[in-house]
């Protein structure tokens, strides 16, 4: 099993309905968050181009967050879903300082926070919050494993690529372009 | 100088005992794996429908065991929604927990020779109200009160008002936004667009976009269905002078000069008439004036709206072609607010010509005929007819008006002698008219002019600071509404319900009008006991049932008949005086206006000043949403979109605030921030509506960029409706703070 | 034009210019490390070279003050942790790839091998101490006999607390400006410079001085070499990297690291060093103190700048 999620950037309309569902979903307080949109306009007025972006922890499949975390609280889960156990972690920030992404945050409890892939949902046999909210219907989720999900159907069609890829992460946000 | 009747009052100035601070916004449970695995903890669900802006999704607002607002989702079922919410909706709970609501009744007092509010009870509140509307009844008439209203509670509001004898009731989703479309298409078609938008978006080969901004124009079902169409390989046109979202999405994206839309409306239509790439079918069938039509484009050439849109003739003609090749699926999009520079009904009316012309009303990927439930009223009498509407303020004015003008009703309510009556007291429900109204300093002498002004609201917004009375509305996750009957391919019923209790002391609507018709003696217009028997009867007499309903939230009806399209070569009777489409408009031939769209210029922006352009963003809804704590944290200022070329020229940096001045010299309240990027013009500046707040009882809005509507001094008004044309004014910048400035306040 | 606009809850990193997750706390904590790691490393070299008399202050008085710094370190380390509470799950695992971990561990060790150390000559050095304890005496008798053990312990963790100091940046790949192997041995250098300073400082045999001078030249020499090494590689690397380099080539870090630690810290006390070898005579502790400044600011602008320097994407 290997989770990933595919973004497409055609239909993003950067509204940000994701970062509010998240913030609701998981009880991320105000003031953070777990995913946010980045918009990117190159070009002269009238010749531009605009990507939008749907960003969130990449679920590194060698994710340097999980090596420098002191403790072992960050962690990958079945499926490669990277997650911290809060009653691990001591907050020290190392995985903050090592995340290329800057995909985490401390959470004001004390313990660092980030995207879970909303393992809760998922295992429960829903998308993630963010995917099931996405008004463009721009977000894909599922199992790279498995053929037959949509994650899996929409990168055999279409083109994509992934953020920073020279950090060597190996990230599973494949953004469709 | 005199004092005002009605001084500005920040709502908790005097009486008002601080009420207690409701410190965490939410009770976030500390960390432990539980927050990854069950977040909710055990929930329950109620079924509401958003009232964050008017497309009404209905979705679920979940509770947890506390009986506290965990979150809220779209209703799978809902036609409007498809189970997905929009940004505002999703943050709809920040409206609930928003501690800067307003809490409590207040009344307007004059202690000291200070005006200030005092907290009152409900008693005390409708008290003043009903006596208040009987006095301006017993010496002006029943008719010179009216009603503003912007969503769910203007139904029990309206029937209030129509039993107490008046008709005036008025909405800003009419002079401000859709009315000219309306009156356009109802022209053209014999029938309006109304909301949820008829348009095929989903069916589409062709969308075209003119200053439809969808994308941050957040309409749940049209933002839906534009991706919808994107996945299947759709072509978009969008024609703004910004490159919006919607034009990066786009393949052809026309970077109109501003105000100049109907030159190239009606350069489409000569291109589309003069290469025959019109439906002829259709439009021999269907429609009249074809052949005045054709004569009267002949003088619109591409060549000559290059000249004026900026626009080349090979991309015009090339846009045309491809409208055409996907016609009948094809939709030239009419647009929402459409009040832009007082020719606007015209403007509308070249779009609705397109459509006819490419054969795309009535159609599949063009426009459908919608379906819609029809609740019954609850069993009243007649209402009194009353002695005269807002018409007869100034007889022979907006006779194609489909509803009431908002603005007119504040003209009328300036004293002149030349009218019978002017208005003496507004109930106001839901619309923060302060900012929501272009030319600020008309509605201040409108409302310094009333005797009485009750203002229904949820939160202090600046209009509560002029009102005698102040009602809080309980926010609609702890209410009942009537239910929701918009209209869309199938016919759909959703029901609100509570999801918690009213915070504070807040009451719903319905109850409000309970309250004052059995105080002003009116109760036999309101039968029902409360709100669940009233919804129950209705709901009986439509099939269903509240207990049902309780349960799905949302009941479908399916279509009685496959009327959504016309079938080919079907005979269509349409609502017009000729019982065509008229190309040739008769009915405004008839009230003395172009009966075809002439092209007129509008002005251009002086030296140093920019037009000042505004939409929306996709995280807020107007002023409702200035103050919520979640959207807040989303987007909690606007900022002003400075072209680089103009920014070198002013040397501006990005970041930096500047204040704004108008052609009037009317200067912004507060300074907004410059973002300097290459979507916008030269000649334009943009920023979002709904910021720039004066109340400073909204802690979060509060001075927060600037406000257009204060800037919005010069308003064009639609001769045919009386829409507001809002986007003929033009701003220069003030770098420094600027000193002894004029404040309209 | 490139334009990015960032929408989010604004916590988040990305819509900062700069990462704030390191405060004053963990420059703070990797200088008294590395200091802590110069002393003990100086300690053990010249006890296992049989100096201990020639080397009174590297080898017994200096020393005394290395529990005391890697306690302050250790807390703050703690200080800086958000989760406080939870601290000892660090000490629940070894986690080999995690800089932090191993970090952990080391002081874990050095830390009462420090203060053990420390103890076997508090009597020498202050005769009239007394441990009160019978036990006490025994067991300072004990670590007395084995204090080559505890000197090889001591030189083996040291060098790995002072590579530590520099590692537990470099292993960030993330942060281009720490994404350096040069960051280890720099920060190595610099702790030994400073051990060196620190024993300099306080020695009061001239022979002593003498020879902490020259080695606090020689490391002062590698430390320049480093740096000038660094900003080549930068230079010649990545588009990220070069990026990193400019916030010190112009950039904002430009003024404090090139005036305070690299002129004041490293060439000003180089040069006053060499001039006391030809014969000058320079109070030994204006080069000291210059030294211990320079590799505190070092510190500090390698962290704060490394949390400004990012991935561009
Ligand atoms: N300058 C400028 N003016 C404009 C526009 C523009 O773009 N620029 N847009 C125009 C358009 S298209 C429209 S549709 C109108 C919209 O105009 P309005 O609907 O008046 O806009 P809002 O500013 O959202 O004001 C809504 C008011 O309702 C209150 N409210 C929210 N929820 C409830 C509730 O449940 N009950 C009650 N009683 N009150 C509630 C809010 O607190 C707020 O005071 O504005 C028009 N005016
Ligand atoms: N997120 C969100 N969505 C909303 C709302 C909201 O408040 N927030 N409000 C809803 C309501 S009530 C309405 S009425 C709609 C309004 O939304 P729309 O009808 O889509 O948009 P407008 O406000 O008319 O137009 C804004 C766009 O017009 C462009 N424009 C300005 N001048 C010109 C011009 O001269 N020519 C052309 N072609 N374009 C021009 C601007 O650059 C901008 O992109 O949005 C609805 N949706
Ligand atoms: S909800 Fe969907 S469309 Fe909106 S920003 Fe997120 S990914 Fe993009
Ligand atoms: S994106 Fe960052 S937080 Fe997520 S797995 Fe990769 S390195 Fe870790
Ligand atoms: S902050 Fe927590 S999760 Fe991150 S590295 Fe430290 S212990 Fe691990
Ligand atoms: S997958 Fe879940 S946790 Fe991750 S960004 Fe989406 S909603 Fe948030
Ligand atoms: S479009 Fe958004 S704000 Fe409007 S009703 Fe639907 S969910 Fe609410
Ligand atoms: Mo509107």
């Amino acid at each position: 099993m290997r989770y990933a999620m595919a973004i497409d950037t055609r239909k993003c309309v950067g509204c940000a309905d994701c970062v509010v569902a998240c913030q609701t979903e998981n009880n991320v307080p105000i003031g953070y968050c777990r995913d946010w949109i980045v918009e990117n306009t190159t070009g002269t007025y009238p010749q531009l181009q605009l990507e939008i972006r749907s960003e969130r922890c990449n679920h590194c499949a060698n994710s340097p967050c999980v090596r420098c975390c002191p403790t072992g609280a960050s962690h990958y889960e079945d499926g490669g879903i990277v997650l911290v156990e809060a009653g691990d972690c001591i907050g020290c920030g190392a995985c903050i300082a090592s995340c290329p992404y800057d995909a985490r945050y401390p959470h004001p409890d004390g313990y660092v926070d980030k995207c879970t892939f909303c393992i809760h949902r998922v295992r429960d046999g829903q998308k993630p919050a963010c995917v099931a909210v996405c008004p463009t219907h721009c977000l894909y989720f599922g199992d790279l494993d498995d053929p037959e999900s949509e994650v899996s159907v929409i990168l055999k069609k279409r083109k994509y690529k992934t953020l920073i890829p020279e950090a060597g992460t190996d990230p599973q946000l494949y953004f469709l372009t | 100088m005199k004092t005002n009747r009605r001084d500005f009052i920040k709502i908790s100035s005097m009486g008002v005992s601080s009420t207690a601070l409701i410190a965490p916004m939410f009770n976030w449970k500390s960390g432990s794996i539980e927050t990854a695995e069950n977040p909710g903890g055990s929930y329950s669900r109620t079924p509401t429908y958003c009232e964050i802006c008017f497309w009404k999704c209905a979705g679920w607002a979940y509770t947890n065991e506390k009986g506290e607002i965990w979150k809220l989702e779209g209703n799978q079922d809902d036609p409007h929604c498809k189970g997905r919410l929009c940004p505002r909706g999703t943050g709809g709970v920040g409206m609930y927990y928003d501690s800067d609501r307003l809490k409590t009744p207040l009344i307007r007092k004059t202690i000291a020779g200070k005006q200030t509010y005092v907290e009152a009870t409900w008693e005390e509140a409708l008290d003043t109200v009903a006596e208040n509307l009987q006095k301006v009844k017993e010496k002006h008439g029943a008719e010179c009160t009216a009603l503003f209203t912007h969503g769910s509670g203007g139904k029990f509001f309206g029937d209030l008002l129509n039993a107490f004898g008046s008709s005036n009731i008025t909405a800003p989703s009419f002079a401000q936004c859709r009315g000219p479309r309306e009156t356009a298409f109802l022209a053209t078609f014999g029938e309006i667009i109304a909301s949820p938008e008829r348009t095929d978006i989903r069916d589409t080969r062709c969308l075209v976009l003119i200053g439809s901004h969808l994308g941050e124009n957040m309409h749940n079902g049209q933002v839906q269905e534009m991706s919808e169409a994107i996945d299947k390989g759709a072509t978009i046109i969008t024609v703004d002078p910004r490159f919006s979202t919607a034009a990066s999405k786009s393949k052809y994206w026309l970077p109109i000069k501003p105000a100049t839309d109907l030159a190239l409306l009606l350069a489409w239509a000569h291109v589309i008439i003069n290469e025959s790439w019109f439906d002829r079918e259709y439009v021999e069938r269907y429609t009249y004036g074809f052949e005045q039509l054709k004569d009267h484009v002949q003088q619109y050439s591409p060549e000559w709206a290059y000249g004026i849109t900026t626009i080349k003739p090979d991309i015009i003609r090339e846009t045309a072609r491809e409208m055409a090749k996907a016609s009948p699926a094809v939709i030239i999009h009419p647009g929402r607010h459409v009040t832009w520079y007082g020719d606007d009904t015209q403007r509308l009316r070249a779009v609705a010509i397109l459509n006819a012309l490419l054969g795309s009303w009535g159609r599949r990927g063009g426009f459908y005929y919608p379906d819609r439930v029809n609740l019954p009223s609850y069993p009243h009498p007649e209402f009194p007819e009353p002695k005269r509407t807002w018409r007869d303020a100034h007889p022979g004015k907006y006779n194609l008006a489909l509803e009431v003008v908002s603005n007119d009703i504040c003209d009328s309510t300036i004293p002149a002698p030349d009218r019978a009556c002017n208005f003496k007291a507004w109930i106001v429900n839901g619309t923060n008219l302060i900012y929501t109204l272009p030319d600020k300093k008309k509605t201040l002498e409108a409302i310094q002019n009333l005797e009485f002004m009750v203002v229904i609201d949820t939160m202090p917004m600046e209009i509560t600071g002029y009102a005698d009375v102040v009602l809080p509305e309980c926010t609609y996750l702890e209410r009942y509404d009537s239910c929701r009957t918009d209209q869309h391919r199938e016919a759909s019923v959703a029901l609100r319900m509570p999801a918690a209790e009213p915070k504070y002391n807040s009451k719903p609507a319905w109850w409000m009008v309970k309250q004052l018709a059995a105080k002003m003696g009116l109760e036999e217009y309101f039968k029902w006991n409360d709100i669940e028997e009233l919804l129950s009867w209705q709901l009986q007499q439509a099939g269903t049932s509240l207990e049902e309903m309780k349960r799905i939230g949302v009941k479908k009806f399916p279509r009685a008949f496959d009327d959504m399209y016309f079938r080919q070569g079907e005979d269509v009777p349409f609502n017009t005086n000729t019982g065509k489409i008229e190309l040739y408009s008769t009915e405004l031939a008839a009230e003395g206006f172009d009966p075809m769209p002439v092209y007129t210029a509008h002005e251009e922006p002086a030296p140093g000043f920019y037009r000042l352009n505004y939409g929306r963003s996709p995280a807020h809804t107007f002023s409702r949403t200035a103050n919520n704590p979640n959207l807040t944290d989303l987007m909690d200022e606007n900022v002003l979109w400075v072209n680089p070329k103009v920014a070198r020229e002013w040397q501006l940096k990005n970041g930096q605030p500047v204040w704004l001045e108008n052609q009037d010299g009317v200067i912004s309240e507060f300074p907004i921030k410059v973002r300097i990027t290459e979507r916008i013009r030269w000649d334009s500046v943009y920023m979002v509506h709904g910021f720039g707040h004066a109340s400073k009882q909204l802690s979060r809005a509060y001075g927060k960029g600037t406000s257009d509507s204060d800037l919005i001094t010069r308003v064009h008004v639609d001769p045919v409706m009386g829409g507001t044309g809002m986007r003929g004014n033009f701003v220069t910048f003030r770098i420094e703070e600027p000193e002894g400035k004029e404040v309209v306040a | 034009m490139n334009e990015e606009i960032i929408t989010s809850g604004r916590m988040n990193y990305k819509i900062d210019p700069q990462l704030h997750i390191w405060g004053w706390e963990i420059p703070l904590y990797l200088f008294l490390g590395g200091l802590a790691a110069g002393i003990l490393f100086f300690a053990a070299f010249y006890y296992l070279k049989n100096r201990d008399q020639e080397m009174p202050s590297a080898i017994k008085t200096a020393p005394l003050i290395t529990p005391l710094l890697l306690i302050i370190g250790l807390l703050a380390l703690f200080i800086d942790l958000n989760h406080k509470l939870y601290f000892w799950r660090l000490y629940t695992t070894i986690k080999l790839e995690s800089p932090m971990s191993w970090g952990a561990w080391t002081l874990m060790v050095i830390t009462p091998v420090s203060i053990i150390w420390s103890a076997t000559y508090v009597r020498e050095l202050y005769p009239s101490w007394d441990w009160k304890f019978k036990w006490l005496y025994d067991l300072e008798g004990f670590f007395i006999k084995n204090r080559k053990v505890l000197a090889w312990i001591m030189i083996f963790f040291s060098v790995i607390l002072g590579i530590y100091t520099g590692i537990l940046l470099s292993a960030f790949n993330a942060r281009p400006l720490w994404n350096t192997s040069i960051l280890g041995p720099l920060f190595l250098a610099s702790g030994l410079s400073a051990g060196a300073a620190y024993i300099m400082m306080t020695s009061v045999n001239q022979l002593e001085r003498k020879l902490f001078s020259q080695i606090d030249l020689v490391l002062i020499g590698i430390e320049l070499f480093l740096i000038i090494h660094m900003f080549m590689g930068f230079l010649a690397s990545t588009e990220v990297q070069i990026e990193a380099a400019r916030l010190f080539l112009g950039g904002p870090y430009t003024l404090p690291f090139w005036t305070i630690a690299v002129f004041t810290g490293m060439i000003v006390p180089g040069i006053l060093e060499f001039l006391e070898i030809r014969g000058r005579r320079i109070p030994a502790y204006i080069p000291g103190l210059l030294i211990i400044i320079g590799n505190i600011s070092l510190r500090f602008i390698i962290v704060y700048a490394g949390q400004a320097s990012r991935y561009l994407y």
